[in-house]
């Protein structure tokens, strides 16, 4: 069913018995093309590229619970395409470019709301380095402006520009960036997968791979045995358990995030916001509370919620820039788990093991990605070539020497 | 989090940075290792869903290293043992 205004009016006049359930809930085959394990926005995303630009029908992802349980309902929401190294930047900006047309792509309201993303400069030396980042943008062909202090001011009067210790100097800008609705992106991809013809298979825990003389030909589910010429692994906070029953070791640790948002406010934050000098970043959602976040916790953990240390760092940040927000109250925070990388960068490859392929080590940033995480990994599956934009995101790397660690923390996974 | 410190009794977890799994303790010998023996030491993990050792640092305290058993499923911390005891009893530092 495709959505319309004229739907909704037709609909409203017969008295909405027309809508018929988003997406199917099928049985799993016997055997597909390609298994797709995790239904997160990754993992949809992914089906619905190989069913739209691959022309893939036999497709199944694999969704241990329902779809959109993990960390695409538990991000921050914001889009971006702010990166330094050239592994990284293209990628985001392919992603930013498919936000940009995502809705009328797969006809569904994701909300995307350009409303643009302030990162603050606090010192002369941030300001060098964001004017290379900001460079570093336009070369990639996205957007990216130098602000002074009295240009912030114009939109957001109540920050703290004469804090002492961190004042703000100015701000790079990037006004394609913004924010999401969440959930919607995964609903929206897995109706245009489940149109497309993708059997989307919930309450279906994989539990193991079958292996055949070195490949791999399917997988064992809490369904039974289902066999796949291709697998495709992307569960992002859960690689390390997923790979392991196919003896992989990866080199990704999983760490909590947490996020925060506020009582309802009016309108008052434009768009994101984020301190230079500590981690904090800031958006209003639509309903209007202040959703909010900064580091994760820094220890290993699969627990998806996080302890009260991080919560005081990330409150302090928050009244560093913007004071007026220690009268709100904190209404609701909540943890995800992040596969957090040795170099802070993702990874969408083959694995050594034919058939088997592997797309995760998100860390803190996968939201922002989903569109060109599937599109590529899509790509990956369908020619067995990398993607022009993810030639970098390989699992062997470390190997190499070919890492892309845009802060510099070296393999410390909880520092990225 | 409470880790209790065999020397300072339970102590805050804030107090402390955390480094990652005890494996850390067994770096192969630099002169001798293969180069797949260093890759592994240095960038793959095993990330368990459960128990996990991993060294913690007293770094607003005392600053000793410890060694701290975690449930990552549930953050409940089950023993902590001076890293430097861990480290003699597997044969490392002699």
């Amino acid at each position: 069913m495709r959505y319309s205004a004229l739907k909704i009016l037709t609909q409203g006049l017969t008295g909405n018995k027309g809508w018929t359930p988003a997406w199917r809930e099928p049985d799993p085959k016997a055997d597909y093309d390609i298994i797709i394990i995790g239904g997160g926005g990754h993992g949809l995303a992914t089906a619905y590229y190989l069913a739209r630009e691959h022309g893939l029908r036999n497709i199944a992802v694999l969704e241990k619970g329902w779809i959109g349980s993990g960390n695409v309902g538990r991000n921050t929401t914001i889009i971006r395409s702010n990166y330094l190294l050239e592994g990284n930047q293209p990628f985001y900006e392919l992603s930013l470019k498919l936000w940009e047309g995502l809705e009328q792509d797969f006809n569904y309201n994701a909300m995307v709301s350009q409303r643009g993303i302030l990162n603050l400069i606090h010192s002369d030396a941030q300001r060098d380095a964001y004017v290379r980042r900001g460079n570093a943008m336009r070369l990639s062909g996205a957007d990216a402006v130098i602000l002074g202090p009295e240009e912030i001011r114009k939109t957001c009067p109540y920050l703290d520009f004469e804090n002492a210790r961190f004042p703000i100097q100015g701000a790079i800008w990037q006004p394609r960036g913004g924010t999401v609705r969440h959930d919607a992106v995964a609903w929206g991809y897995a109706r245009g997968a489940d149109e497309r013809g993708v059997d989307i298979i919930q309450n279906c825990e994989v539990t193991g791979f079958q292996m055949d003389g070195g490949t791999c030909v399917g997988v064992e589910t809490s369904r039974g045995p289902i066999r796949a010429k291709k697998v495709a692994m992307c569960v992002a906070g859960s690689s390390s358990r997923v790979a392991e029953q196919a003896g992989m070791r990866l080199p990704i640790e999983s760490h909590v995030l947490q996020a925060f948002v506020s009582e309802g406010l009016k309108p008052t934050l434009p768009g994101v916001i984020t301190f230079g000098a500590g981690h904090f970043y800031v958006s209003q959602s639509d309903k209007g509370g202040l959703v909010f976040g900064g580091d994760i916790d820094g220890y290993n953990t699969y627990a998806q919620r996080g302890n009260l240390p991080v919560v005081e760092d990330v409150c302090e940040g928050g009244m560093a820039i913007m004071p007026m927000i220690g009268r709100a109250r904190l209404l609701r925070m909540w943890g995800g788990v992040m596969d957090m990388s040795m170099d802070g960068s993702p990874f969408i490859d083959q694995t050594h093991i034919d058939g088997l392929y592997f797309n995760g080590g998100w860390c803190y940033g996968g939201f922002k990605a989903t569109p060109a995480s599937g599109f590529c990994y899509a790509h990956l599956l369908a020619t067995g070539n990398p993607h022009p934009v993810a030639t970098a995101y390989k699992l062997d790397r470390f190997r190499t020497g070919a890492m892309i660690d845009e802060k510099g923390a070296g393999n410390s996974p909880n520092l990225h | 989090m409470i880790i209790n410190h065999p020397l300072l009794g339970p102590r805050d977890a804030a107090e402390f940075t955390v480094l990652g799994d005890a494996s850390l303790l067994h770096r192969p010998d630099g002169m001798t290792a293969t180069m797949d023996d260093m890759h592994d030491y240095a960038y793959l993990r095993d990330n368990p869903a459960g128990l996990h050792r991993e060294l913690w640092y007293h770094e607003q305290g005392d600053r000793s290293w410890l060694v701290v058993t975690r449930n990552t499923l549930t953050h409940d911390v089950e023993n902590v043992e001076l890293a430097r005891d861990v480290a003699r009893t597997e044969g490392r530092s002699k």
